[in-house]
């Protein structure tokens, strides 16, 4: 291998060096065995069109990186600019408003809170079932599949994030809700004294509820929670590995004296990924998500909108900024929740040294 | 063309760390100069300051003057690329382009510089290649990837690249530890010819090489770890290996350590 | 030398030393449970694809849906096809893709090549992971807040695309940039001491070397945004015909046609909606396969 920080920092070759005496006397050329005359280093050497290419390339590849830091301030900037005439313009609480009347100009009154609720427990549901399952996957395929298997399953495994999201939602919106409907009905009946398993604000008969989104939404982070954990438990030191065989450790005590201890903070940070993936989720949970003017109850059969699920149901309709300013300041939360989410899962693994 | 390089007094720098200490010595044209020594002494380094490959490094940096026919190739006013332009080199693992063809392989630098004359490309191609003993082995698949050859055919194949851009002077860095014997032979005949042609300056931890190859040798050497290296003693090969001034070079070539 | 006999013991030890029945009842349990989630992932892909394939055969096994779009057609009418959307996504995706690769290619340029450990680095590997997160509505916003809000320009099927410049860079700057890295520096050096430039050595001699996983890494990057929807949502309209101007007008793309189509109560409206996904799912695979292959072919060959 080579070290990657040295290639990654090879110094151009046209940057100059710092100005000494020129002791550039030309020496006869010695005769030479093709026709051409020697020439001069100085004279190849003035400021020539290679040293210009140089520049600007570098210049290219320099402005794209700066683009790129300069890009996440501009998303953060622009919404923020579209967002702060509508906020103005409210009527109600934005932070803790539970409605989200945003359609005519002249009488905005929108508040996130009630979107927050629904978005945060629809992942976090989505999140307690992917991440037992993404470890299990990932320790599978790292640790217990045979060499020569390990990968076309793990291309299996990837394959789920191949699927578009809309289709997810057409499959959990007529396929897996009906199916599931006798556990969710189970669920209901039995445990319904639990706030989680209560009567929610939409018929249970169509599955169009929190419940079902939830488990859509778990497959859908499913592949990013193995993609990175199998990433960092493949990295667990061979010696370790070793070292607690020599012991007569079995292999599942192997596993949880070296890998997870090696791989916790990756798995961490891996379920932390599919955490923003699950916040922004958006047309799946339009699809399956029921639109209802009734509260959310904390209930898994509640129906409901996310903050995505809810600006992609109603801004193709807009046709006037402070309409639109409304949703995208709506969008701007989305953005920085995710971005918070997604900046700590990265150094959270940065800081583990596990860098995936 | 070939010409001779002059080191005054150069000390060689990787960041603070100092790898080698005031180097002086005086390479005349059309010979062969081997540099021996234990490794990590900076011979690498020396020989890459040569052509200014050493500044690729990140933090790296020469003082000295290092002269090419009396003109310092350090100078500010000089492009580093006109330096390589005019000191080929040759790496220790042969590193044909994988992309190109054994043809286009042979021609890169010329390419790469701008030529696009297909006649004037291919008769360099096939003047480079005969240079480099190669042109036999490979006249029939010219149009066939670099990397099929085998390990000695590629690094003759990287020297036939080195000298179609016509270099002053040949630098080569253990250009045979990655080879087998048969393959070093061929290329110690090489040098033998190539030598008629260009100064050339070669890098080996084999002291028989050395012995075989080389007009005169330089012998560098560590005082302690850590230290920087330091440019022992300089000297006509056939005395360096008989009857050299100092006590260190005497118990390198003996064996005694190292 | 004195030594203790202890009469009761075996005579010789036994060579091994059993595991506790414990022990190998957690292992087994252990492996047990890590398969079956494995299985459990493979469920809902079975599934999903099943599904797909169960209720929208029909549609992608009639000549017309491949040839006509459903201009005219009313909602309840059978018959048509997804034409227009099938030409609206592979033109969205594809100006996104004539977009996104040179800039995605220039930045893992710059992380490799120029960037070193410095701070402008450090700080776009950063902000590449983290547009990796950026959810697709917000970059759908994003860009209606400057291209509809402030440049007052309509919606168009260029607005999308632009929205999927965003989500499709941070792929191919991290794809570009693992391939750019595992080029040996040899090949670097070697072209240094041939006297080419910098720039040069990268272009001629460092791209071509890393092109095929490059290549490859772009192609499954568009895969992957084409059958992104939210955009489609925001910033252009459906359209039940063809349009081939991406500048202007109402545009369909498959997952627009599916949105739409999904508020159709009628047959008409199911057969249009999983066509049109088994449509999306197979243009995907066939990148995926493009993808492959391309890297097979391209790839530096030895022989
Ligand atoms: N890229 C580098 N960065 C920092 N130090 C280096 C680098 N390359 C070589 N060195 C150091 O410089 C010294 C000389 O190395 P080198 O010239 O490769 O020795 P030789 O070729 O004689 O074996 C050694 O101490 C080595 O560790
Ligand atoms: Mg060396």
């Amino acid at each position: 291998m080579t070290d990657p920080t040295v290639a990654a920092s090879l110094a151009g070759p046209g940057d100059p060096g710092d100005r000494r005496g020129g002791s550039a006397s030309a020496v006869p050329a010695t005769t030479a065995p093709a026709a051409e005359p020697a020439p001069s280093l100085l004279k190849a050497g003035r400021r020539t069109g290679a040293q210009q290419g140089d520049r600007i390339f570098r210049g290219f590849a320099t402005g794209s990186g700066a683009f790129m830091v300069a890009l996440i301030g501009a998303i953060g900037l622009f919404l923020l600019i579209q967002a702060v005439p509508s906020l103005l313009a409210n009527k109600g609480n934005f932070l803790t408003g539970r409605t989200f009347e945003a359609g005519d100009p002249n009488n905005l009154n929108f508040g996130i809170l009630e979107l927050s609720f629904v978005t945060v427990e629809v992942s976090i549901f989505a999140l307690v079932l992917a991440m037992p399952v993404g470890l299990g996957i990932a320790l599978f395929l790292t640790q217990y599949a045979p060499r020569r298997v390990a990968r076309p399953f793990a291309y299996l495994v990837d394959l789920l994030a191949a699927v578009p999201s809309i289709i997810f939602g057409l499959w959990g919106a007529f396929v897996l809700a009906p199916a599931i409907l006798p556990i969710a009905e189970f669920l209901n009946e039995h445990l319904g004294w639990f706030f989680l398993f209560q009567e929610g604000n939409v018929p249970l008969a169509r599955g169009a509820n929190v419940f079902t989104a939830g488990i859509v939404l778990a497959v859908m982070i499913l592949p990013i929670i193995t993609a990175i954990s199998r990433e960092v438990f493949e990295r667990t030191p061979r010696a370790q590995i070793e070292a607690a065989l020599a012991l007569g450790a079995t292999k599942w005590e192997v596993v949880r004296t070296t890998v997870l201890p090696f791989g916790r903070a990756g798995y961490i940070s891996a379920s932390m990924l599919g955490l923003g993936r699950a916040l922004g989720e958006t047309i799946a949970l339009m699809i399956i998500l029921a639109a209802t003017p009734a509260m959310f109850s904390g209930s898994l059969f509640d129906g409901g909108a996310t903050f995505a699920s809810m600006i992609a149901l109603s801004f193709a309709e807009l046709n006037n900024n402070l309409s639109a300013g409304a949703f995208i300041a709506a969008g701007l939360v989305l953005f920085v929740l995710t971005f918070v989410v997604n900046a700590a899962a990265r150094l959270i693994i940065a800081r583990s040294g596990a860098k995936a | 063309m070939a010409k001779r390089l002059d080191l005054k007094d150069v000390d060689i720098y990787y960041g603070k760390f100092h790898a080698v200490d005031g180097v002086t010595l005086a390479v005349p044209p059309r010979s062969v100069t081997a540099f021996i020594g234990p490794s990590g002494c900076g011979k690498s380094t020396v020989l890459r300051t040569l052509n200014r490959m050493h500044e690729v490094i990140p933090g790296a940096r020469v003082e000295g003057e290092v002269l090419l026919d009396g003109e310092d190739i350090y100078n500010s006013a000089v492009d580093p690329v006109a330096v390589r332009r005019t000191i080929g080199m040759v790496f220790q693992r042969p590193n044909p382009f994988p992309t190109m063809s054994i043809r286009d392989n042979v021609v890169a630098g010329l390419k790469l510089q701008g030529r696009r004359n297909k006649a004037e490309l291919d008769e360099t191609a096939e003047r480079a290649l005969r240079a480099a003993n190669l042109w036999n082995e490979v006249k029939d698949r010219l149009s066939k990837p670099g990397g099929g050859l085998s390990g000695g055919q590629q690094q003759r194949l990287c020297i036939a690249r080195a000298v179609a851009v016509q270099p002053a002077v040949l630098l080569m860095d253990e250009p045979c530890s990655a080879l087998d014997p048969i393959s070093t032979l061929a290329i110690e005949d090489l040098i033998a010819e190539l030598k008629k042609d260009y100064t050339i300056v070669i890098v080996t931890h084999n002291m028989q090489q050395a012995a075989r190859v080389s007009d005169q040798t330089a012998f560098f050497n560590l005082r302690a770890t850590g230290e920087p290296g330091h440019l022992v003693e300089l000297d006509d090969t056939p005395k360096m290996f008989s009857n050299p001034t100092q006590q260190a070079t005497e118990d390198y070539i003996s064996g005694r350590f190292g | 030398m004195t030594t203790t006999i202890d009469l009761d013991a075996p005579a010789r030890e036994p060579t091994f030393v059993g595991v506790s029945a414990g022990r190998r009842m957690k292992n087994a349990g252990a492996t047990a449970l890590v398969g079956l989630a494995f299985l459990i992932a493979l469920v809902p892909l079975i599934w999903v694809v099943y599904s797909v394939l169960a209720n929208g055969a029909g549609a992608v096994l009639n000549s017309q849906w491949w040839s006509q779009s459903l201009n005219g057609l009313l909602a309840r009418q059978q018959g048509g096809g997804a034409y227009h959307a099938i030409i609206g996504t592979l033109f969205q995706g594809l100006v996104c893709a004539a977009i996104a690769t040179p800039i995605g290619i220039m930045v893992a340029v710059y992380l490799v090549e120029y960037g070193g450990r410095s701070r402008l680095a450090r700080a776009t590997t950063f902000m590449v992971d983290i547009l990796t997160g950026v959810p697709s509505i917000v970059a759908a916003l994003f860009i209606y807040a400057v291209w509809i809000s402030i440049f007052g320009l309509g919606r168009s099927a260029l607005a999308v695309s632009l929205a999927l410049v965003l989500l499709m860079v941070p792929v191919v700057v991290r794809s570009s940039e693992e391939m750019l890295r595992i080029v040996p520096d040899d090949l670097r050096e070697a072209s240094y001491a041939l006297g080419v430039p910098k720039w040069k050595t990268i272009v001629k001699v460092v791209i071509p070397t890393a092109l095929s996983g490059m290549l490859t890494g772009v192609v499954l990057a568009l895969a992957r945004v084409m059958g992104e929807t939210a955009p489609v949502l925001i910033l252009v309209a459906y359209a039940p015909y063809i349009n081939f101007n991406i500048f202007e007008g109402n545009m369909a793309s498959l997952p627009l046609l599916m949105t739409v189509e999904r508020n159709n109560p009628t047959d008409a409206g199911s057969y249009r909606v999983w066509g049109a996904a088994i449509t999306l799912i197979l243009i995907i695979t066939l990148f995926q396969l493009l993808a492959a292959f391309l890297s097979k072919v391209t790839a530096p060959k030895t022989k």
